[in-house]
């Protein structure tokens, strides 16, 4: 008997690890970012520069890293998603099997090459092709960035798309395919409407991926803390604000605390992603 | 082997089987099957499980081409033409063989949308003579008083006997001749199943069709002709009042009287 209460007891601790977890690191985040509520309060967040270290003037305001953020992001997933979309519904619904144990297995090694090796590959060969192709000073830019980070989400979009794709019931297919219907219009007009709350879920984890990625982004996105709506523009975004600063700032100093703010603004950020992704999902009954 | 079938003089067969044979990969699912089917009369087909009456049904629309690794031989001649000749326009055969399936599959649309669906990808797109479609579909299928205020609404709110006639207004929509059901009541209850019968009794003055379907006293009710089926042989063809009284065949008379199946 005691057996079994203790291995429960053991099991409901590991499973509950997670929720402790990501309690703590919300505590700790908070708690390192409090004090700049006081000095010197939270408009000074709203500032359009960041300038952290100054003998003049220093600014903190994170406006130019969100759009920064938001840039790369945005130009991401504008490539992301009609690729992953349409990868999806090919292996889902058009390719032959040997095709798909061909194409998974890619999709999947595409989802672990760790991002410090793809920015190796965006600094010695994307940068250098933006920066001629555009006849660009430098070929760290926002659109370099995004170009990576597209990379990156492709696997996550393609792979649960697919699953939405597969997962709608083979007889919508039939009842189409009965009427005269053809393999594409069987796909565009009722297979991708009836998963398109799964594809939407799906975008919604990919955007969560691609704002939260750093190491890709510090590397070839030219840090450059400059507000800009230009995809040919250096930029720098939240995460890589976080990674190139934290080493040098001084302990406790407002520098300090405002990285921690910019900090709790992407964890509120992918934590509202997330929240959307699980609703879309459980409303249309794809997920349980 | 099959006799010839007593037939009205004046009969005009719209399908003509001959020689079918039909198989799943390796397996052989029908044997040489020759049949004659005959307009505007309804045809069921019954038999055990397994017996290969459905794979024989989806011959006529083609359907089981959507299956991989199957394959066909024999003849089949619907309106004199055969659809499984090398050039033949499987579109144009679906709009005019439309058929309704076992479990009701109405698409996560709007009940408008669904029967505009066949029209739609046909290439109808005015919104008044999509809308004269609709209704006209909806009358026809019995179900138009119940559903003419929620047109909008999805589809998928309905109960499962109007979704049923809603899948088969949405076959009729694209205006075919020959209507397949492959057990088109089998999950319904009684009284959607009754709806389902006179619906049926309601087409058979225009339409070609051939039903398929487990409960033989549904065959007798609704039939002019009946088909049994065993082990994917056609073994007695005739009129449905002769197939129940008089089966000239010892394994039919087997069945209908419930001593197998």
């Amino acid at each position: 008997m005691w057996k079994d209460k203790a291995m429960r007891l053991l099991m409901v601790s590991a499973a509950s690890t997670s929720i402790f977890l990501v309690a703590l690191i919300f505590i700790f985040l908070v708690k390192e970012a409090a004090p700049f509520v006081l000095t010197p309060g939270l408009r000074a967040l709203l500032d359009r520069q960041w300038i952290p270290v100054s003998f003049v003037q220093e600014h903190f305001g994170i406006l130019p890293l969100v759009t920064g953020s938001a840039l790369v992001t945005g130009l991401s997933m504008l490539f992301t998603i009609p690729l992953s979309v349409l990868g999806a519904i090919y292996i889902a619904e058009i390719a032959n099997p040997v095709e798909r144990e061909i194409l998974k297995p890619f999709i999947e090694l595409l989802a672990s090459i760790p991002s410090v090796v793809l920015g190796f590959f965006g600094l010695v060969v994307l940068a250098p092709l933006i920066k001629a192709l555009f006849g660009l000073g430098t070929g760290l830019t926002a659109l370099t960035g995004a170009f990576l980070l597209t990379l990156m989400a492709i696997p996550t979009v393609i792979t649960l798309s697919e699953d939405a794709i597969m997962s709608v019931p083979r007889a919508y297919k039939d009842a189409s395919q009965a009427l005269g219907a053809s393999d594409l219009q069987t796909i565009f007009r009722v297979i991708i409407p009836a998963a398109l709350p799964g594809i939407i879920a799906a975008i919604m984890l990919g955007v969560g991926r691609v704002i939260g990625e750093t190491m890709a982004v510090l590397m070839v996105t030219g840090n450059s803390a400059l507000m800009s709506w230009s995809p040919l523009a250096p930029v720098r975004t939240m995460t890589a604000t976080i990674a190139a600063e934290m080493g040098e700032v001084s302990f406790g100093s407002i520098h300090y605390q405002a990285l921690f703010w910019i900090g709790l603004v992407l964890l509120a950020v992918t934590f509202i992603l997330n929240i959307i992704a699980q609703r879309v999902l459980v409303r249309y009954g794809m997920m349980k | 082997m099959v006799e010839t079938y007593p037939f009205p003089a004046d009969t005009n067969h719209v399908i003509t089987a001959s020689r079918v044979n039909f198989f799943y990969g390796a397996t052989q699912a029908l044997f040489d099957i020759s049949m004659d089917i005959p307009g505007r009369r309804v045809t069921a087909f019954i038999g055990p499980s397994g017996c290969g009456k459905s794979t024989f049904l989806r011959i006529f629309n083609r359907m089981n081409d959507t299956i991989t690794g199957t394959r066909i031989e024999g003849e089949v001649l619907i309106n004199g033409e055969d659809i499984y000749e090398s050039g033949s326009n499987v579109v144009r055969l679906r709009r005019k063989v439309g058929m309704v399936f076992q479990k009701s599959n109405p698409f996560p649309k709007s009940i408008f949308d669904n029967v505009a669906y066949g029209p739609r990808i046909h290439g109808t797109h005015d919104r008044q003579q999509l809308a004269e479609i609709v209704e006209q579909s909806l009358i026809r299928s019995a179900l138009w008083n119940e559903v003419k205020d929620r047109l909008e609404t999805n589809a998928l709110g309905l109960s499962g006997g109007q979704q049923q006639r809603l899948c088969i207004a949405r076959a009729l929509a694209v205006g075919p001749d020959i209507l397949l059901m492959d057990e088109p009541a089998s999950a319904l209850d009684p009284k959607s199943t009754i709806r389902i019968e006179d619906l049926i009794g309601e087409l058979r003055n225009e339409y070609t069709i051939v039903i398929v379907t487990h409960n033989m006293q549904q065959a007798a009710r609704i039939s002019d002709y009946t088909a049994f089926f065993y082990e994917g042989r056609l073994v007695e063809f005739n009129a449905t009042k002769k197939i129940f009284t008089k089966p000239r065949e010892k394994q039919t008379e087997d069945y209908i009287t419930g001593r197998f199946g």
